[in-house]
């Protein structure tokens, strides 16, 4: 670690960070820092890089040039590393349809090593501050969006994690669960677990403390909601998000 | 003569040993010319209630007509006359934007050239990918191929199930500027949608969950009768602040709103001395009486119900 002072402070790591493509820039030197604990909200356009470069940060995908950490751990380097530190979930990969939601628990604790007093433990728990007890041996796929939604982000941080990535996670929920779900966040970011998230919903990047925006493939803007609402003069974080979004010259993915 | 007529249909499927309820007894009709939008989270019944109307499921009891005609007994008429564009992309892969274009016009004995000028707005930002596979285009531009194959038949009715979902702000908004000016075109537009800002943009709306429209009427009517007093609050401990606010008795419910929370008071409590009263502590208060807007409408009756 070249600088450990460094990794103390920030959970996340960038510097000039590149994917091409061939002749294509998917991901054009981007460079931000994430503190420990901190919600950090991730907006682009569609096709403005914001997935590319989600999946180099997960150890997924190989930077073409640049660098960066994700726990203290080089991405390029100690990918296997940073697997095991961070959680994900998405809106469209979350759990097993086809499993119950304790055979869900306990498959996605096992994978990440939780021993079986440890994942009875934790179910117990997850299940309780869920609501979730009535419906444990039902299949997941009887289970409505939103419930699944609090159930994967539960499972995604089952094996306390430094970080979760959390993709467009509350795509299509209705609105009373989506701010549950939110909730959920902030508890979990006041313990400490530093959140890493990307919505198509303005009014949560408003929930984030810091955001940036890709447009693309650079970060076009990066500072708390409140100051990018000013810098641009604009009465939300809508208006911040098309103000950037249409400078955008390249088409979409 | 309506566009759409729907009589308490209900729909209920079987999963497992469960039946669920995808329509319990829902009511409604779209005039002619007019653009109605299905507003409500996934699993709420909106694709159930589209494919019924389509002739593509049968409903378990009810009636319904498209254009005049019955779902059930005159399926092919309505089928000869609507469009539709399904939630999931369904056009054909491995052919072509122009060979899916052209293979959608002849199926309803037509040719793009006849209906030309209903797609040419948005065909025009297509056709510098005119000979590209439709499996490879990007999700903006998928949608908007699927829009012109479902209008080129110049459909009377068009069904348009979540044709933003998962895209952008800016292609969002670009989409429903293209609906409008479609219902300028006197066509009429039923289109289902989550997201409940772009309830603003339909002529009218019902609110759609759990199977049940929970309100219909236009956006303005909805908002405007929501009925609690209605303040946003901020301070420089959010977390904290939504805590308070919730434990607080005068209080029905509060929840993050953007930059603020909300806090719709109970009657009689409609006061801000009240709220700052209590939140004397909370460090930044910021408290401004506010206008509901579509989601407090729709939290609202979600939890009426």
């Amino acid at each position: 670690m070249k600088n450990p002072e460094k990794h103390y402070e920030y959970a996340i790591t960038a510097d000039a960070l590149s994917k091409h493509f061939g002749d294509f820039t998917a991901v054009d030197r981007i460079t931000f820092n994430v503190r420990r604990g901190e919600i950090f909200g991730f907006l682009g356009a569609n096709g403005a890089g914001k997935t590319t470069a989600m999946r180099m940060l997960c150890g997924l995908s190989k930077p073409s040039s640049g660098e960066a950490t994700v726990a203290g751990y080089d991405v390029a380097a100690q990918p296997e590393d940073i697997k095991r530190n961070i959680g994900y979930m998405s809106q469209k990969f979350s759990l097993y349809e086809d499993l119950t939601v304790t055979e869900n628990i306990r498959f996605f604790a096992g994978i990440y090593g939780l021993s079986d007093a440890a994942i009875r433990e934790k179910s117990a728990s997850l299940l309780r501050h869920l609501q979730l007890e009535a419906e444990k041996n039902k299949l997941v796929q009887s289970l409505p969006l939103g419930w699944k939604q609090k159930l994967a982000f539960s499972i995604a941080i089952i094996h306390e994690p430094k970080i979760v990535f959390l993709d467009e996670p509350t795509g299509g929920v209705d609105p009373l669960t989506r701010r549950e779900f939110w909730e959920m966040i902030y508890t979990s970011a006041r313990q400490g677990t530093t959140i890493f998230v990307t919505t198509h919903y303005m009014d949560e990047a408003e929930y984030c403390h810091r955001v940036s925006i890709m447009v693309d493939g650079r970060i076009a803007a990066l500072d708390t909601p409140a100051a990018l609402k000013k810098h641009f003069g604009a009465a939300s974080m809508n208006e911040v998000f098309l103000q950037l979004a249409r400078q955008a010259t390249r088409q979409a993915d | 003569m309506k566009a759409i007529t729907a009589e308490n249909i209900r729909k209920s499927y079987k999963n497992g040993k469960e039946t669920v309820e995808a329509l319990r007894s829902v009511s409604f009709s779209v005039d002619r010319g007019e653009l109605f939008g299905c507003i409500g989270p996934d699993g709420a019944g909106k694709t159930t209630l589209f494919r019924i109307l389509v002739t593509l499921l049968l409903a378990d009891e009810g009636r319904a007509t498209v254009d005049g005609f019955e779902v059930v007994k005159e399926y092919p008429e309505i089928r000869r006359r609507v469009g539709y564009m399904p939630g999931r992309f369904s056009l054909y892969q491995d052919l072509s934007v122009q060979e899916n274009l052209e293979f959608y016009a002849t199926i309803f004995r037509t040719s793009v050239k006849e209906n030309y000028h209903l797609i040419k707005d948005i065909y025009v930002q297509l056709e510098p990918f005119a000979s590209r596979p439709a499996g490879k285009l990007s999700g903006g531009m998928k949608q908007k191929l699927a829009l012109c194959c479902a209008l080129i038949h110049k459909p009377t009715v068009l069904f348009l199930d979540e044709p933003t979902t998962g895209v952008d702000a800016v292609s969002r908004k670009e989409f429903w500027e293209m609906l409008k000016r479609l219902k300028q075109q006197g066509i009429s537009i039923l289109v289902s949608t989550p997201y409940m800002d772009e309830a603003s943009l339909c002529d009218r709306i019902a609110m759609m969950h759990d199977g049940q429209f929970l309100k219909t009427d236009s956006p303005q009517n909805i908002t405007r009768n929501f009925q609690q007093p209605l303040f946003a609050v901020k301070s420089g401990d959010m977390f904290e602040l939504l805590h308070r606010l919730k434990k607080m008795e005068g209080i029905q419910n509060a929840y993050p709103f953007g930059e603020y929370h909300h806090a719709v008071m109970k009657s009689g409590m409609d006061t801000e001395a009240y709220l700052r009263e209590h939140l004397a502590e909370s460090p930044d208060l910021e408290i401004l009486p506010v206008r509901a807007d579509i989601e407090d409408c729709f939290i609202h009756e979600m939890q009426k119900h």
